[in-house]
């Protein structure tokens, strides 16, 4: 082994400053990386912490459509999507699904005749290991156009300064849209009635491996019945969740899954704006729901309905929301599974 | 389990540095994918999982070469504290190489997200649908990666040392390459 070239007692500076700038830089890196140094970045913390009532979030729940309850079914194809897409969801046959029914609202114990939007979450499992999940909402545009303004939204929603909501639809008049549609569109009795929209657009890959940007709907078998708001109230607050599980034990529940393909020019990074209806549509199969079971003992409870759990054949598309609710609903799932003795139900800390 | 080599073998200097490279990408990637809500979020997940997958296959070859061909020895006139120091962060190093891919398998598996690699490869789930496990699990991951990015500064800190105060040709051991001069410093 060798001698040092310098004598042992020789104190250098320069070369332990040298060390130091190089971890100071790999470390301010780092930190830069995960937005410590950047107190504007948009980040899922935000988000979520913006979907949180004032008093804080419902310990235990999703932070967002909070009240559900699950189901599980089929979904059968019929063999038309292959044409647009190759994943094997859409091979002719029958796959089991596990799902949700709910409303997008933060609070699990509010009452259902006050909550406009109503969701439909949903994971399909072909016998290859793949899966398919979607969360739908009923809603035929989503209320804003991108994931910024959504959380503008959520702010301005929570905030004290009463023309808070003003100056929003100022900056953002595509909220109008979706305003619009909540003051017009019927109400129903039923989660049954309800037709459920991807909202965001995907991408499905055909076998000659060309993109076509779709969205996608399931439209219910089931007549909707519109029914006034102040009806639904007097049928107490759980009365989706009442109705739907007699609904389905007393027979299975479907819905026709079709896609919307579309054509060069339609907003496809925007769901605030919805596409022609001349727009090509096609069935690709029915959902059926079988069985209805409550939340705390089904099998949804620890699924994140997270919308990029995508089968090879489908992909994101130029769409920036399903990246944002991704990362979000990961959050969400990340607390509310930690907190999982707050879960009404549970053996230990349980407070009803 | 040491060898009279004055240098790590090849496979392992090739190992050491390829898996450097891994190894810091994936942290920035970790920290940076959670640190956004904007489609780079996706890309970043999409890499962060194959490569993870990818950085423990090397980790479990660099270890079966390391049980094989051993590394150079030490310095003697290494004062113990450092000794122990640097023999203890190869242990940290190996277990968080290993370990850091097994628990985000698991922790995804515990949440039943499907471990997919790329198109239609996936990973069977290695553990069963658990909040409590993902909860462990998720944690474990977070902390563990600030405490992998803080041993590799040390490593980094303690190699630059050995080199620039030192000069004791521990550098030179793993170094990619060794000058003539260097090459005198190890023989």
């Amino acid at each position: 082994m060798i001698e040092s070239s310098k004598s042992p007692g020789t104190f250098r500076l320069g070369p332990l400053l040298f060390i130091a700038a190089v971890l100071g830089v790999a470390a301010i890196a780092f930190a830069y990386t995960a937005g410590w140094l950047s107190p504007h970045r948009l980040t899922p913390k935000k988000l979520v912490a913006a979907l949180a009532p004032p008093g804080g979030p419902a310990l235990g729940h999703r932070r967002n459509h909070a009240k559900g309850i699950c189901f599980t079914g089929t979904f059968e194809a019929n063999g038309e999507g292959s044409a647009l897409s190759t994943a094997t969801v859409f091979e002719r046959g029958q796959y089991p699904v596990i799902g949700r029914f709910n409303l997008a609202t933060a609070d699990p114990n509010a009452a259902d005749a006050m909550v406009r939007v109503r969701g439909l979450g949903i994971s399909i499992k072909t016998p290859d290991g793949q899966e398919w999940r979607s969360a739908m909402i009923d809603a035929p545009i989503f209320p804003v156009s991108t994931p910024q303004s959504f959380y503008e939204l959520l702010t301005a929603g929570g905030s004290k300064d009463p023309d808070a909501m003003k100056k929003f639809i100022g900056a953002h008049p595509e909220f109008l849209t979706f305003v619009g549609w909540a003051k017009s569109a019927p109400w129903t009795g039923s989660y049954a009635e309800e037709r459920y929209n991807s909202l965001n657009s995907f991408l499905f890959v055909d076998g000659s491996d060309t993109k076509h940007t779709i969205r996608w709907s399931l439209i219910p078998a089931a007549q909707p019945v519109p029914i006034a708001p102040d009806e639904l109230a007097k049928r107490g607050p759980n009365f989706l969740e009442q109705e739907i599980t007699q609904r389905v034990g007393a027979s299975p529940q479907k819905w026709t899954l079709v896609v919307t393909v579309a054509e060069p020019g339609d907003p496809t990074a925007d769901p605030n704006k919805a596409w022609p209806s001349s727009r090509r549509t096609v069935e690709v199969g029915t959902l059926t729901v079988q069985q209805i079971e409550p939340e705390p003992t089904g099998p949804c409870l620890n699924i994140n309905f997270d919308p990029t759990v995508l089968p090879s054949g489908i992909t994101t598309s130029d769409d920036p929301f399903p990246a944002a609710r991704s990362v979000a609903y990961s959050r969400s799932y990340n607390s509310r599974t930690a907190e999982a003795s707050y879960y009404p139900g549970k053996e230990t800390g349980a407070k009803q | 389990m040491t060898t009279s080599r004055k240098r790590f073998t090849a496979p392992q200097r090739l190992l050491h540095w390829l898996m450097a490279i891994c190894i810091l990408s994936m942290l920035f990637i970790g920290v940076g994918m959670v640190s956004t809500v904007t489609p780079k979020y996706l890309t970043l997940v999409q890499i962060h999982k194959p490569l993870g997958i990818a950085i423990l296959v090397l980790a479990l070859i660099r270890l079966t070469l390391r049980l094989i061909y051993k590394a150079p020895a030490l310095p003697p006139d290494l004062p113990e504290p450092i000794k122990l120091g640097a023999e203890l962060s190869q242990y940290v190093l190996y277990a968080l190489m290993i370990s850091m891919p097994l628990i985000g398998w698991g922790m995804l598996s515990a949440a039943s997200y499907p471990v997919v690699l790329f198109g239609s490869v996936h990973l069977p789930p290695i553990l069963p649908l658990s909040p409590t496990l993902h909860t462990w699990l998720w944690r474990a991951h977070q902390y563990l990666a600030f405490a992998f990015f803080a041993t590799i500064l040390m490593h980094v800190g303690a190699i630059l040392f050995h080199k620039l105060i030192r000069n004791d040709g521990i550098f030179e051991t793993m170094a990619p390459v060794v000058t003539n001069d260097q090459r005198k410093l190890i023989d």
